[in-house]
This record gives C-alpha cells, structure tokens and sequence, in this order.
C-alpha cells in the first residue's frame, strides 16, 4: 500500500474553501431543508412538521399548473432555440473579415442584464407605443400582452429566444469550426448530399457542444425569473406564472417558508435528475 | 480508370500573382498513366498537396487543364471527377459502423444492396478488417480507421484514380511497414492508378513504379527509383533521395575537364560545351566514394570520424571546407583516420551546371 503523508497543515489551505462553500451553498441548503420539514409560527418558534410540506405540495393543484406551465416553457423554448441556433451557426462565414462582425452582433444579447431586457420587452410590446406592439395592432392583430394570456406567452417567448439563441450559436458555431476540412472534403469525394453532411459530419461533431447547450438553456430556462417577472409579473391572471415566480410568492410574498422550502427542493430535484439522465444518456457511447 | 494529363498548369494562391515566387505551382505539364502506381515527392511545402488537389478538384487551378483520357475535367466537382482520396489523417463517419463507413461512397451512388455488400466485403477482406464490420467506426486505433479512410477509397472499382495524401502520418513506426506492403499488394491486385504523396524517401521508393520529386512548386525528376539514386537529374534529388544524401562539391573547369580544390575529378558526363558563368558542382553518392590504396593518389581529404551501422561504415570526412560523406562496406580493413586520400567512381560521379544534370 501507498504511504499517505499526514500533514495538518493541508487543512489551513483548504480552509478558506471550505468556508465559502459552507457559507454560498451548504449552510443555505440546510437551513433550506430545516424549514421545509418544520412549521413555523414566527418569534422563531419552530414545531417538527416531517414530510407534510412535501405531501402538500405535491397534492397541490396549484403546484401541478405551475409546473406544467413551467415544463411548456422550457419545451417549448428549446424546441425554437436549438434547431434556430445550429441554422445561424450553420450560415455564419468560417473565416474572413465577417467572422468577428458576427460574433459580435451574437454575443450581444447575452450581455443585457435580465432586468433590462424584460424592462426593454416591456416597452417593445406597449400596445400603443412599443415597436412590436404598435407594428402587430397596425397588422390587425388585437396585440395586448397584458390582457391576453396567448400575447403575453407569445412575447416571454420571443424574449427568451432574443435573448439566448444567441448562447446555442455561439456554441454550435464553435463545435463546427473545429471540425477539420478534410472530412468536408472527404464527403465531397464520397459523394455525399449537404443534408448527410449535415446528418453525419457536422452533428455528431457538434454533439459535445449541444449537450451543453441543452442542459444550461434546460436549467436556465426552468430557473428563469427576472426577465418573465419584469416583462409581465406572472400575469395575466397566473398565465405566465412560472416555477420561481411562483415560489417567490409562496416564500417572501406569503412568508409561508415551509411550503416554500419543500418547493425548492421539489424543484431542485426536478433539474437534477434531469440534467443527469440526460449527460448520462448522451455521453453513454463516448470513448474514454 | 484513366490517364490522366495536366496540361500548362499553374497555380497560385495570391489572387495577383506577380512574380515566379507567389506560385505554389509552377507551370507544368505531365502525364499520369493508366494504372500506375506513382509516388509524388518532395519536402513540406514543396507544393506537392496542391498537386493533388488539384488532380481531385479540391482546388481549382489558375492556369491550365486537367484531362482524364483527353476530355477536359477542369470545371467538374470531385464526384463527378469520380476519383478517390485519402487524407493525412483519418476520416470517419464516427456514428456509422464500420461496414456504413465503407458502403457510404456507394450508397450515395445508388449501388444495389447485393453490389454494395459485396464491395465492402471484398475490400474488408483485402484490408483484414472483416471481423470490425458491425463495430461502431469511432473507438477504433488510429490505424485501423486510416485503413477504413483507405477502404472508402478502393470500395469503388471505377474510380479513374485513388490519391493518397501522406496517409500514415498518424500510424505507429512498425504498422507504417505492414500498411504500405499492403498498399503495394492493393495496387498490383485492382490495378487503379494511384498517386501517393510523401515527404518520406522510403515510402515513395517503396511504394512507386515512377516517383516524381517536387522541389519548390516544380517537378525537378520523374524517374524510378534506381533511376532516382543512380542518376540524379538535380543535385536536390541527389542530396534529397539517399541516406545520407549525395556529396555535393563546388567545382571549376581546369581545361577538358571538372576540379575540385585544384585536383582534377573524372566525371561521366565531361561538358561538350559551356557558357562560362554557370555554378558548377560535381555529385557523387557517398556509396560511390572510396579511400585511395597505396600509390593510388585522390583528392585529400581530413577524415572526422565514423561510425558503424552494422550493416556499413559511415565515413565523414571533410575536403577543404566542404563536408563529405563515404560509406565503406564492412568487410574493408581499417577506416583510415586523419589525412586521407578519395577516389570517386568516374561512371557515377556528375558534374551539374545551376544545380541541373549537364547532359553529354
């Protein structure tokens, strides 16, 4: 067997670590678990309440609409901005004078902060004065987000597809520039049509790319809170009330901090096991 | 299967080219023939890879044509020009298994089904990658998918020919020997033309009928491969083919014929004729250098040192300020040390005018 060195020491250097991990994520996250199996009646008085949070919730009607809204967006958002964002990439120049030009008019959007953009959207979309608004009543369209459950869906979509497409371009463009010309070259000798290119060139290179691409626009878009909470408030009615903006309402709205508690971890589950069944299934077949 | 001829070709990847030096290819003419087996060498960046892409269509040239059998192909696509070629390093369709990889070329094609698992079955065979066929292409060793890029390339039996860009570049020293014999067998049994680009002198002599070397954007000697050692037409060939290359010494013309240093030196190709102000040098093979015997006398030389291969004895020796190289057969007594005197054999020492071979 290997001889372990003992030094005390090591500790002091891994201390400041620990620390800020303890005090970012671990400390939070019990203390996240302490309220969700306890009652609370304020004056920090605490009563044991066991998994009754948890039966709650997950009996509750109104947890079971949000969810489902919640899953709608996120499908839906990926369905538009994955496929959008590996065609962009597809068309951008692989070199030349236009390739920083490009980059650079992508990257764009992801800089505005989420606040400003949904304050941006808002404006955009003002039925009488907002570009988009005005442009779709003057087409004849009765456009009024804040009326009208569908206009108001249909604008957060749009939102979050300006403003993250751009995420999937940037990553699929930088999956395709590595792939090396010879194999362009090799498929133009075999023959092969753009479309097997495509199917057996490009996007099996590009699979490493767009599994990240799916799990960070899969965990961002079921966080999302700013950009729909600015742009509409959860409304109209609890139209475009999504998973946080509804737990911020149950934990700092109400300051029912149990029910909240169990939520966030309901929640935190749901993205987790996702998130893994879906890196385990597609790097499965990877060699090691 | 086609001759194929490159007629005034000339390439340039400036879009102005102004001088001789913006050509990456100088004008050229040649012709490839049917069935051959060619070697296209020549150092990195000699141009000898737009050469090639050109003869597949990868490049489009500046000037000039390219004809398969007399009809012009300049302006077609690399599947239409119905050719083949296999890359520096390997390409593989990664989700295909490997008999996908090899059946794509025909699938695109069209090929029946039956015609299709016939070919790759066949060329499964010739490569001794059968027992591979239902695995899946990209955990494979770097050798094994050079011979599937290779497999890609001789599935088809009608392409007018199959072009080979430095394809074992990625392959382990004792698999590289094993894969060009193989090659080798490959062409003697389909009988396709094939061109094989390389920097490696061994490769090229092993490999080839004919070898072309290319120095500089232009071919310098197309020759076999006795013809390459025995006969350099340029002492770039001479000092690029050989191992070490040929001994290279400056030389002036003391009356009829060629000195060194003062000493005459017997050539086999006397000038009948000169203009007066060319660079002159004489080549000679280090193979072809001897150490002169009691009252022989030669041209003096201060030998360095030597070294044993097993096989022969590499002599370095130096005239003048000129290095040169003697390889002596083992059975011969003492190396000589110090001073010493050499004799080259007249019969295969040259004299070269401008680097070029002074014809007689």
């Amino acid at each position: 067997m290997a001889h372990k060195t003992e030094n005390p020491r090591a500790w002091l250097f891994v201390a400041p670590v620990l620390l800020l991990v303890a005090f970012n994520a671990f400390i939070p996250l019990m203390a996240v678990i302490n309220y969700s199996v306890q009652e609370s009646f304020g004056n920090n008085l605490f009563f044991w309440h066991g998994i009754g949070w948890f039966e709650q919730i997950m009996n509750s009607e109104r947890f079971q609409a949000t969810l489902l809204r919640q899953g709608f967006f996120t499908f839906i958002i990926l369905a538009i901005e994955l496929p959008l964002g590996v065609a962009i990439a597809l068309t951008m120049p692989k070199k030349g004078f236009w390739v920083p030009v490009c980059l650079v008019l992508m990257a764009l959007p992801l800089l505005v902060p989420w606040n400003v953009v949904g304050a941006m959207w808002n404006i955009f979309a003002l039925p009488d004065l907002g570009l988009l608004g005005a442009t779709l009543n003057g087409f004849g369209w009765e456009y009024n987000m804040t009326s009208d459950p569908f206009d108001a869906w249909f604008t957060m979509i749009l939102m979050d597809v300006w403003h993250w497409t751009s995420l999937v371009v940037l990553l699929s463009y930088a999956g395709l520039v590595s792939i090396p010309d010879a194999f362009y070259q090799a498929a133009r000798i075999d023959g092969a049509s753009r479309l097997s290119v495509f199917r057996f060139i490009e996007l099996p290179k590009m699979k490493h790319v767009l599994t990240i691409a799916v799990l960070l626009r899969f965990m961002d878009s079921f966080k999302i809170y700013t950009e729909p909470f600015v742009l509409t408030g959860g409304g109209p009615g609890n139209s475009t009330t999504l998973l946080s903006i509804d737990l911020v309402k149950i934990g700092l709205g109400q300051f029912d901090l149990g029910p909240a508690a169990a939520m966030s971890l309901i929640y935190f589950l749901i993205v987790l096991t996702f998130s893994w069944i879906f890196y385990t299934l597609m790097t499965k077949n990877d060699p090691m | 299967m086609a001759t194929i001829e490159l007629q005034n070709l000339r390439h340039s990847y400036v879009p102005e080219p102004k001088g001789p030096e913006d050509y990456a290819l100088k004008h050229m003419n040649f012709t490839w023939k049917d069935g051959g087996a060619y070697a296209l060498l020549g150092p990195s960046g000699c141009g000898k890879s737009t050469l090639l892409n050109i003869i597949s269509s990868l490049v489009t040239p500046s000037e000039g044509k390219v004809l398969f059998d007399g009809r012009d192909v300049t302006p077609l696509t690399p599947d239409q020009r119905n050719i083949a070629q296999v890359f520096q390093f390997p390409v593989i369709y990664d989700t295909m298994t490997v008999y996908n990889n090899l059946a794509f070329p025909l699938k695109n094609r069209g090929f029946s089904r039956q015609r299709i698992e016939e070919r790759v079955r066949e060329i499964a065979g010739l490569l001794e990658i059968e027992p591979l066929l239902q695995q899946r292409a990209a955990n494979l060793s770097p050798d094994n998918k050079q011979k599937i890029s290779m497999g890609r390339g001789l599935v088809r039996d009608d392409v007018n020919v199959i072009m080979f860009d430095e394809p074992l570049t990625v392959i382990d020293p004792h698999l590289k020997w094993k894969l060009r014999s193989k090659l080798k067998e490959l062409h003697q049994s389909v009988q396709t033309t094939m061109i094989y680009v390389t920097h490696d002198q061994t490769e090229a002599l092993t490999f080839a009928d004919e070898v072309v070397v290319m120095e500089e954007g232009q071919v310098v000697q197309i020759g076999t491969p006795v013809e390459l050692f025995e006969k350099p037409a340029h002492t770039f060939v001479g000092h690029f083919i050989g191992s070490p290359g040929m001994n290279i010494l400056p030389a002036e013309m003391n009356g009829d014929g060629p000195s060194f240093h003062g000493t005459a030196v017997p050539v086999a190709n006397p000038p009948a004729r000169l203009e007066g102000n060319e660079r002159l040098e004489i080549g000679v093979r280090p193979e072809f250098v001897r150490f002169a015997r009691k009252g022989e006398s030669g041209l003096p030389v201060e030998v360095l040192k030597t070294t044993d291969t097993g096989r022969y004895r590499l002599v370095f020796a130096r005239a003048g300020d000129t290095k040169l190289h003697a390889i002596l057969p083992e059975d011969e007594s003492e190396a000589p040390t110090g001073q010493a005197e050499v004799i080259f054999d007249p019969e295969r020492t040259r004299l070269y005018a401008d680097g070029w071979l002074l014809e007689n």
